[in-house]
């Protein structure tokens, strides 16, 4: 048993060992999986152009993220979280209850929702409600007055100017932020104006579950693969996504509107969504390079019009908005519960 | 003969037997089929990602240039195609090469991953004005296919030109070599003291059926478990080669073990009591006469098991190994990932030209894993006695 004792007691050395090695060298990042394309680019140039390492990006989706962000004040919690969502409030005040204080918010661009299909199946024009009626779990009956489970089967069942084809839709998990974001977009902003939904709940928003909406995982390539096999398929998942395999899919314009970068961010294109970071403040003298890294990001080279990541999807903020982000980050402006409640 | 075939009960047995033979031959062309079809499609698509285009251009190192305008480095009809990924890292070499500064020299330089792209012939973005240009250049021999030397010498990259598995298999080593350290010697002791020391009674046989179901659990159970133990509770680093390896060699030991009571068991009674009947301790038993002889079927458990977990990833998404880490780590304790990881990111790559570099990184981990099961074949037939 000699060995298997040096072996445990090499386990309890390290663990000594690693415990002063918390003062770290290195950004560490978590959250959306949406954002962290652009937050790697921003970090692998970081890592390239300055004297300061690499930070290590973490793709755990937009809750995952700020749950890991919120778990404490120590170093061995991230630095940034990254979401394609804003921070709620709950979230804000685990936050606080588990001694995070000081919290910046930067608002980085825009990112809009795509329902893509295969190019060979031509141009669908839905409207705000025909996609809320093909993926909600319930929907209104007949005269309005309750709700029935989701019977519809095909888009013509929705709306008779539809074509005859079976509802398949691949979206996103409940991890992800682009989940979020949907719901929000394509459901609770409809559903809150509904009577037959306001009856039940304030603002409905849940998914049907009856193998018609495809949960698939946070590789959006899955998606894209199963739309080039599958011509009759919807996928949900952000523009940067359609925007690359433009030769082969079609986004699906929404009440008229087609997803392309002016429409995303004038906000005539209706799920168009914001990307976020959070900067954890007490963390800006520990952690080397955070205030360095940040201004990168913020910089008119990374998210202003024409720059790098507008290249691979990222769509960008007025150029008002972007200075007034951009200030808001250098100055280190603490967030506040009320700004968030605010919607 | 033809009286037996006559009979139509004989006939039938003959046909039956004939029958079964085809299904199961069927079976085997079908399996064989998938083997041939996985492989000819990562091949067919990694392989391309084993050359990279380059272009020979004149590099001006002036000062502008080291004072961060890198762009300046390269002609200005040619600055949209060279790597921007590779001019930005030009300002920092400058200023560790001060001697250069002012000299301007002609050497192959890395483009874009829509160049690489259009010359391979593949879907690409690339502005025809761009096209065009290439096309000039490559005829005037100024653009070309080389081999991806990038691919192996360079981390992660969010630009596929310069993206490498070189930091994932720096990653991949330590965390084994960790794995093996830990779970080599707690596994085989275990095994030593369950086949050769332990009592017959309810608890050991209670630790044996355990052992055994651990070795079915699934792995991603195991990183819950590493991130629970060795980063809540002991405050090992996360994303280390450390907390990996560990994790991992929690995943191997049972099978370690299992591999290891197999081999001992399969020593004969015969060594065991002429060992004793000489007056060897039950201790110089072992470690003389039953490990050694016992040795070549461990390792070859023990390889297996260990190739199992190079393949392994869902236990490392857990304890934050699946993340952008471009630089390879120098110890145990700096932010790692593996190969399997590195391979699950870029699948999650919008951009193209990823797919091929996924499919060759895949080619690599499969070519150490075929060397690794051959090295366990090879420890069978070279060592293993038979009794």
């Amino acid at each position: 048993m000699k060995k298997s004792l040096i072996a445990f007691a090499l386990i309890a050395s390290f663990a000594v060992l690693a415990n002063p090695a918390v003062a770290r060298d290195q950004i560490r990042i978590v959250g959306s999986s949406t954002v962290y394309p652009f937050a790697s680019y921003t970090g692998e140039e970081f890592g390239a152009t300055t004297r300061y390492k690499t930070p290590v990006i973490e793709s755990t989706g937009s809750g995952g993220g700020f749950k890991l962000f919120c778990a404490g004040d120590g170093m061995d919690t991230p630095d940034i979280t990254n979401a394609s969502r804003r921070m709620k409030a709950r979230e804000f005040k685990l936050c606080g209850e588990n001694g995070v204080h000081g919290i910046t918010e930067a608002v980085i661009g825009y990112d809009g929702i795509v329902l893509a299909q295969n190019k060979k199946a031509g141009p669908v024009n839905l409207s705000r409600k025909d996609i809320l009626l093909a993926v909600a779990a319930d929907v209104p009956n007949k005269d309005g007055s309750g709700l029935i489970p989701n019977p519809y089967r095909f888009w013509d069942q929705i709306n008779p100017k539809l074509s005859h084809r079976p509802i398949l839709i691949y979206g996103p998990p409940t991890s992800s932020g682009t989940r979020d974001a949907f719901e929000d977009l394509a459901m609770k902003h409809l559903t809150k104006k509904m009577d037959a939904y306001k009856a039940v709940t304030k603002k409905y928003h849940k998914i049907r579950q009856d193998g018609v909406y495809v949960p698939s995982g946070e590789n959006d390539n899955l998606i894209v693969q199963r739309l080039v096999k599958d011509a009759k398929a919807i996928g949900i998942f952000g523009y940067s996504f359609l925007a690359e395999n433009a030769d082969t899919l079609i986004g699906a314009m929404i009440d008229g509107v087609g997803a392309t970068p002016a429409t995303v961010s004038h906000g005539t294109y209706p799920y168009s969504r914001s990307l976020y970071f959070y900067i954890k403040k007490s963390h800006v003298d520990q952690a080397p390079g955070m205030k360095e890294y940040t201004k990168l990001f913020m910089s008119e080279e990374m998210i202003g019009e024409g720059a790098a990541l507008s290249e691979i999807g990222l769509i960008p903020l007025p150029a008002k908005a972007r200075e007034t982000s951009r200030n808001r980050v250098l100055e280190l402006k603490d967030l506040s519960l009320d700004a968030l409640k605010k919607k | 003969m033809n009286d037996i075939l006559s009979n139509p009960a004989i006939r039938k047995r003959y046909a039956t037997e004939k029958r079964f033979r085809a299904m199961c031959f069927g079976a085997v062309v079908f399996a064989l089929l998938f083997l041939v079809f996985f492989f000819a499609d990562l091949i067919s698509k990694g392989w391309p990602a084993l050359q990279q285009a380059e272009m020979q251009a004149e590099v001006s190192y002036s000062e502008a240039v080291r004072d961060g305008k890198y762009r300046l480095a390269v002609d200005k009809r040619l600055r949209k195609i060279v790597s921007r990924g590779w001019l930005r890292a030009l300002p920092l070499y400058l200023e560790d090469h001060p001697e250069l500064v002012g000299t301007t020299t002609t050497k192959w330089v890395v483009v874009i991953a829509e160049v690489d792209q259009y010359l391979k012939g593949h879907p690409n973005k690339l502005k025809p004005k761009y096209k065009k240009l290439v096309d000039e250049l490559q005829a005037d021999g100024k653009v070309q296919l080389a081999f991806n030397t990038y691919f192996f010498t360079r981390g992660d990259s969010k630009m596929p030109e310069l993206a490498g598995i070189k930091s994932a298999v720096v990653g991949t080593i330590y965390v084994l070599l960790l794995t093996m350290l830990f779970s080599l010697p707690v596994g085989i002791m275990t095994a030593i003291y369950l086949e050769e020391f332990a009592p017959d009674n309810h608890f050991i046989r209670f630790i044996e059926v355990n052992i055994n179901n651990l070795a079915a659990i699934p792995s991603i159970l195991f990183g819950l478990l590493g991130l629970a133990i060795f980063i809540n509770f002991f405050g090992v680093p996360r994303s280390s080669a450390l907390v990996g390896g560990l994790t991992l060699s929690l995943m191997t030991l049972p099978v370690i073990i299992i591999s290891a009571r197999v081999a001992l068991e399969a020593v004969p009674d015969s060594i065991r009591e002429a060992a004793l009947g000489v007056g060897a301790s039950p201790w110089q038993a072992v470690w003389h006469h039953i490990l050694p002889l016992a040795m070549p079927g461990i390792l070859t458990g023990s390889i297996i098991g260990l190739a199992r977990a190079m393949g392994e990833t869902a236990p490392l998404i857990i304890v934050g190994m699946v993340a952008f880490i471009p630089d390879a780590p120098s110890s145990i304790l700096e932010a790692a990932t593996v190969l399997p990881a590195q391979i699950y990111t870029w699948t999650g790559e919008p951009l193209r030209a990823f797919a091929e570099r996924t499919s060759a990184a895949i080619l690599v981990l499969l070519a150490v894993l075929l060397s690794l099961n051959a090295v366990a074949i090879w420890l069978r037939q070279h060592f293993e006695h038979k009794w």
